[in-house]
């Protein structure tokens, strides 16, 4: 494997390469490196119990490279806790991960090399500057000197953090401490990139900020994992969604499949205080319906979205549990 | 990068963030042993002796003991244990490429070369307060195998302590015994026989035994010695262990 990676290293810069397709990057990549699976990221049956609570029940995914892939459910679902078991900060209660091939169990060592994790909470040393804090990240990574200053120059650029390089964190907003969060993540140049709940708490131009960054650095060939409980972050930004509660895998597959499943057109119908959804695979066929109603007064036809899905599949409502 | 460097970087944040404040450090470093030499040394040291000894010789290497103790176990713990649970810095080291061992190496080291500084600032105002005392090799050896254990303790308290309230428990419990009996204010020797068993399993009594017998001149106590070398073995290795259960849980 460790000639495997060097081979990666020497024949592209990984990131950031602007201006390539991820298809090409794709073929290219496949040509170069001998890659140890199909799949960049592979759960079986994973199960995490803390006490009675099965916070994560039995689950099984799969994510391509170069992938961009959402956990998307409410509070409480089980996101963090299952992206905290593929990054090697939590030990399974059964099942297995797999990260790149690698086990999180039995090869902890060979999975941290390959991921960068951004939290859902600020973990930076507070009273470290922006710079030190990736000088620590770098050091902590086996990085050479000269490549970490390289480095954290072209990251707090990118990140657009570079004019605040030397304050410490402390005095950062929560928008700053994010980006500094990613551009820390992207230190050691990871195959994999976690992200869990990356704009929970953000404003709306900060947001869009952090999902530019992602799709940058996802056009670079890498894979991104992140948790959301916004359904409108996971339909903007993700190939391929996994949606959750209570513990469970209830869907998998891109926005538009999982759309498709239900119904690509919801009828809202208002009585009382009630509202009921019904899905219809075309506009059409929803004005027809909406034509045979007794009472057409409080009805609205619009495309249907993730949220739709969710209830649909569970009953509950994600804006009420969020 | 070599196997055993590893830990530079964990020392290395450690150096970084003390010379941020080291006016604060080395105002703390003073104000608490000018308390402790005038309560012993001027106020009751002046009227007492301690088997011949005038007592601020005797106290003062006791305080040097508990010292290390303190400041050792202080500049790692609290702050350890706060990056721990609630701002999760410690998480950094949990996922990067880097052994528990390597992570304590380096929060030992830091915390034990600050409680070793820290005892050199005490001995040098000791001096001024008109202290007698002898300097070998071994006592820096021993001071400083000192700081090693008290520094492993405060990263074992770190990991154990949930909150706050309970490393301030811990503080209680295990610390405060010891700086009382451990050999740093009166010897050993006249307690009862129990509570002298009790005590000789404290970390801080061989260390304040070794210490005493060195500076007043009664030469080396091996087994003493021996002792302290133990339990900084015993402290890292319970400190790797406590990282290694609580970095993936
Ligand atoms: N360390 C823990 N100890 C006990 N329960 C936990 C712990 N971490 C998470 N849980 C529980 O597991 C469930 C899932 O939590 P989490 O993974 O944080 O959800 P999400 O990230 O989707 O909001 C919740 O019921 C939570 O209370
Ligand atoms: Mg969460």
């Amino acid at each position: 494997m460790e000639q495997n990676q060097l081979k990666d290293r020497g024949t592209s810069v990984f990131w950031p390469i602007k201006n390539k397709s991820r298809r090409v990057m794709h073929r290219g990549r496949a040509g170069i490196i001998l890659e140890n699976t199909k799949y960049i990221i592979e759960t079986k049956n994973l199960v995490k119990v803390f006490g009675k609570i099965k916070a994560v029940d039995d689950i099984s995914f799969e994510i391509a490279r170069g992938e961009i892939f959402a956990l998307l459910g409410p509070n409480g679902a089980g996101k963090t806790t299952t992206i905290r078991m593929l990054i090697t900060l939590s030990r399974p209660t059964s099942g297995t991960a797999l990260i790149n091939g690698y086990d999180v169990v039995r090869q902890p060592f060979e999975v941290k090399k390959q991921i960068g994790v951004v939290p859902q909470q600020s973990n930076l040393e507070r009273e470290l500057t922006a710079w030190e804090n990736m000088e620590l990240t770098g050091m902590l990574y086996g990085m050479k000197k000269e490549d970490r200053r390289k480095r954290i120059q072209e990251l707090l650029e990118y990140v657009g953090l570079l004019d605040r390089a030397h304050s410490n964190v402390e005095e950062y907003s929560g928008g700053m401490k994010r980006r500094l969060m990613i551009a820390r993540a992207l230190m050691h140049r990871p195959r994999i990139l976690f992200l869990d709940e990356p704009t929970v708490g953000l404003d709306p131009q900060t947001r869009r900020k952090i999902w530019d960054l992602i799709k940058s650095m996802n056009r670079s060939g890498m894979t991104v994992m992140f948790t959301t409980h916004y359904m409108e972050e996971a339909e903007n930004l993700c190939n391929r969604v996994a949606i959750m509660n209570r513990g469970k895998l209830i869907a998998v597959g891109t926005p538009h499949e999982l759309k498709q499943n239900i119904g690509r057109i919801v009828l809202e119908h208002l009585e009382g205080d009630v509202t009921t959804r019904r899905f219809f695979q075309s506009r059409m066929e929803a004005l027809k319906y909406a034509g045979s109603l007794k009472d057409n007064t409080n009805i609205n036809i619009r495309p249907a979205n993730l949220e739709d899905v969710f209830v649909m599949l569970t009953g509950d409502d994600l804006s009420d549990l969020g | 990068m070599n196997d055993f460097l590893k830990f530079y970087p964990i020392f290395w944040r450690e150096m970084v963030y003390r010379k941020k404040r080291l006016g604060k450090i080395l105002i703390g470093s003073v104000i608490n042993p000018i308390l402790f030499l005038t309560t012993f040394g001027l106020g009751l040291g002046k009227r007492i002796s301690v088997g011949g000894e005038n007592y601020l010789d005797f106290v003062l290497p006791g305080i040097i003991a508990l010292s290390s103790l303190n400041n050792s176990y202080n500049s790692i713990g609290a702050d350890l244990n706060i990056r721990r649970t609630i701002y999760k810095a410690f998480d950094q080291y949990v996922v990067a490429p880097i052994k528990p061992s390597s992570i304590v190496l380096g929060e030992v080291l830091a915390g034990a070369l600050h409680g070793f500084v820290s005892c050199f600032i005490l001995l040098g105002l000791g001096f001024l307060f008109g202290a007698h005392v002898r300097l070998t090799l071994m006592f820096f050896i021993v001071l400083f195998t000192s700081c090693i254990i008290f520094a492993s303790l405060g990263v074992v308290a770190a990991m154990v302590a949930d909150s706050h309230a309970d490393m301030a428990s811990f503080g209680t419990f295990v610390l405060l015994p010891m700086t009382f009996l451990g050999g740093t204010f009166f010897p050993v020797d006249s307690m009862p026989i129990i509570v002298k068993a009790l005590v000789w399993m404290m970390p801080l009594t061989p260390v304040s035994f070794s210490l005493r017998s060195i500076v007043l001149g009664k030469g080396v106590p091996v087994y003493s010695i021996i002792g302290v070398f133990a339990w900084a073995v015993i402290m890292y290795v319970l400190a790797v262990v406590m990282v290694s259960r609580k970095s993936a849980n």
